[in-house]
């Protein structure tokens, strides 16, 4: 339990650090930081599945992160309205902390969940699906419809990106298009 | 910076990326076919996947990368993914109800076990690794372009 609060306290100063630094790139660092802590912990509580999953799209999203901040210049917003922002800041974390601690005093202890459902899994998967890995065979063959709609959304997300991003559909098409037209 | 997209970069990330790449995809297939013998599944295989092409464009730059897998191909990946996931739903379908785990259990521990879970599993790394890539390369081809303006 030590490592899992060093590694929570890690997370969370990364976090900071990504939301105060002034440099872009030195964020997105900091956020890659987070994403790792967060693998360690799940390897910690013993889910390598996801400890692979997150580690990899981490990867993936800082690449791409990386790719969109580097060499640009985004302004910040430091000034303004400060002393209101931070009211309401402290008034909503007050009442979300009020709610947590009336809503969630019912739920099972960390570490003992319940396992009504998944005591059955645990003991008739191996026989049932014939998949050693028993999280595959949840998602796979018990809850495999879970697994339709996020292919569904991952397939709508990917059209959605080509349909917005592709040159044809494009108004405005100036000379410099057709010149990258041409070098293309 | 967008010259460095066409040519790729220096000499030793060049080797490295010859050198890592090819055992970075074969390493996205392996914990795709052993997705339900050991943790992994479809889903990282196949962002693993993904990441080999990306890794070999970074280096490379785009044409290398477009040369092993193009749009047109990324796409085609993609939308056979899906289709052969909803095939193999449907063939339960017809043999009992949907996402009927219909072919023979095998025994445990084996490549060839677990009936449809690594069809499925094929399905969602086909889908996963063709629709991330093709996600880096519209982001990055629409970067480079707002940049030559």
């Amino acid at each position: 339990m030590v490592e899992l609060y060093i590694l929570l306290v890690f997370m969370i100063l990364g976090a900071v650090v990504a939301i105060e630094v002034k440099d872009l790139l030195s964020s997105v660092v900091a956020v890659g930081a987070v994403g790792l802590g967060l693998s360690i912990v799940f390897l910690v509580l013993k889910a390598p599945d996801v400890a692979i999953t997150q580690l990899v799209v981490e990867i993936l999203c800082l690449i791409i992160l990386i790719r969109a901040t580097l060499k640009k210049d985004l302004p910040f917003s430091t000034s303004g309205r400060w002393l209101f922002n931070t009211l309401v800041i402290c008034v909503f974390i007050t009442i979300f902390l009020f709610a947590a601690i009336k809503c969630l005093k019912d739920l099972p202890e960390f570490g003992h969940p319940i396992m009504r459902v998944a005591s059955t899994y645990l003991e008739e998967g191996l026989k049932k699906t014939g998949a050693t890995n028993l999280v595959s065979s949840v998602i796979l063959d018990y809850r495999a419809y879970d697994t339709l709609g996020e292919a569904t959304i991952l397939f709508t997300a990917v059209i959605g990106v080509l349909a917005i991003v592709r040159r044809i559909g494009r108004k405005k098409v100036t000379d410099e298009d057709t010149e990258v037209k041409e070098n293309e | 910076m967008s010259r460095e997209h066409e040519k790729g970069m220096s000499l030793i990330v060049k080797t490295i990326t010859r050198l890592t790449v090819g055992l970075i995809f074969l390493y996205g297939v392996y914990i795709v076919l052993h997705g339900h013998v050991s943790p992994g599944g479809g889903f990282a295989g196949g962002v693993i996947i993904a990441l080999s092409f990306i890794h070999l464009m970074l280096a490379y730059g785009k044409e290398a990368a477009f040369k092993k897998l193009s749009k047109a191909k990324a796409s085609f990946f993609e939308s056979a993914g899906a289709i052969l996931f909803l095939t193999i739903a449907i063939l339960g379908f017809r043999a009992g109800y949907f996402f009927l785990n219909f072919l023979s259990k095998g025994e445990p521990f084996r490549l060839f076990s677990a009936g449809t879970i690594p069809c499925g599993n094929v399905a969602i790394s086909l889908k996963v690794g063709a629709g991330l890539f093709a996600i880096f390369t519209a982001l990055v081809l629409l970067k480079i372009n707002s940049e030559k303006k």
